[in-house]
């Protein structure tokens, strides 16, 4: 039962990572996939809402009265997002624009909910950290890896670079909406093949 | 008038909150496996929306505008929401009982479903009048509606199909809400 941080933050990035094996927060996952930049920034602005909302979380678990304790959480969850959203709106103004609405939905994003509810309620400061950061990082490689193959199939470039021959014709398809749905249909395929030995 | 039903037809349709906005995508594949939790949580969801609508429209122009505190919305919004869905839930129990027993275990999870909280922000960010919010409000819940209903109809089906191990349950509901999503873009030449 008592596992090491190490493995605490490393489960988060194989065995639980989100959104393949935890299926959780679909929506930004499938809405700011289009371009690998937004993928990230996403990922990122994610993590650091879970980070610091796990530990908080931890601290006052002690003090939340367990009757309301989600009510509890969702206020803790939201005041980190206005931090994220006022600092994204400060320094990374494009990026703002780019993600839109989805960085206040970070507030009902049901992974960071999730973990305060099934893990920073019961343990401890540093471990609930561990457990943010792999969680998060996770996400971010996850929202890497969906966006960075939405877009190079989708406009045939990656990061502004050419990644096919200008011969290849893209798939207008897969940066539309059908194409996300597949996209992350297909992805959750793989993963269970890899995964069940 | 006609600018009503423009927004009434793009809302459902075109731009559709789950298949077309990509959000309140937990529900739509955690209840769409039988019919009868998909049309609980489709009513549940037009109730919720267009009252959170309403509301939180109501706050933002008359409390955080005029108040200059718009830094404020996110956590405004979700303390109205998660408030609003327990006050249904307690009233509909004591008035409506028929009502509570279909909809009951549908409430609770709307706080987090992120179509309610998305269509509020849409509302403020589009700056629509209160008779545009409502409409609007109301036309997205019933395109949510509508898309559940079809894509629960569509999986009951896929359930009996022989689908390969590595595809089932989440995978091949999401290929087949991609296959829906690409149905709706036919809408696009509507308006």
């Amino acid at each position: 039962m008592a596992k090491t941080i190490g493995q605490e933050f490393v489960k988060g990035l194989w065995e639980e990572i989100p959104p393949f094996r935890l299926v959780l927060g679909l929506c930004p996952t499938l809405a700011v996939t289009k371009s690998v930049e937004n993928g990230i920034g996403m990922g990122v602005a994610t993590t650091f809402v879970l980070v610091c909302a796990n530990m908080l979380v931890s601290i006052l678990s002690g003090v939340i009265p367990s009757k309301i304790r989600i009510a509890c959480f969702i206020i803790i969850i939201a005041t980190f997002v206005t931090v994220v959203e006022l600092m994204m709106q400060a320094y990374a103004y494009q990026l703002f624009l780019n993600l839109g609405i989805f960085i206040p939905l970070i507030v009902v994003n049901c992974i960071v909910l999730g973990r305060s509810e099934a893990f920073a309620s019961k343990n401890k400061l540093v471990p609930s950290l561990a457990d943010g950061l792999g969680i998060g990082l996770g996400y971010t490689l996850s929202l890497t890896v969906i966006s960075a193959v939405r877009e190079s199939l989708g406009t045939g470039k990656l990061m502004g670079a050419q990644v096919f021959p200008s011969s290849f014709e893209p798939f207008a398809f897969m940066v539309e909406a059908p194409g996300a749905f597949i996209c992350l249909g297909l992805l959750l395929c793989i993963m269970n093949i890899i995964g069940k030995k | 008038m006609g600018d009503y039903t423009v927004l009434i037809i793009s809302s459902i349709l075109i731009n559709n909150i789950v298949l077309a906005q990509y959000l309140g995508i937990c529900p739509f594949i955690g209840t769409s496996k039988k019919m009868e939790t998909a049309t609980g949580m489709a009513g549940a969801v037009v109730f919720v929306m267009t009252l959170a609508a309403i509301i939180t429209w109501t706050i933002d122009t008359y409390f955080l505008k005029t108040l200059d505190i718009e830094f404020l919305r996110t956590i405004a919004f979700i303390l109205v929401i998660a408030s609003l869905v327990q006050f249904v839930e307690m009233f509909l129990k004591k008035s409506i009982p028929a009502l509570y027993a279909g909809l009951g275990i549908f409430l609770p999870l709307i706080t987090t479903n992120c179509a309610v909280m998305g269509v509020c922000l849409i509302n403020i960010k589009e700056e629509y009048n209160f008779l545009q919010a409502l409409t609007s409000s109301i036309s997205y819940a019933i395109g949510f509606g509508l898309a559940l209903v079809l894509f629960a109809g569509v999986r009951e089906r896929v359930i009996l199909g022989r689908v390969p191990r590595p595809l089932q349950d989440t995978s091949i509901g999401l290929v087949t809400a991609g296959m829906l999503a690409l149905a709706f873009i036919g809408f696009r030449g509507l308006v």
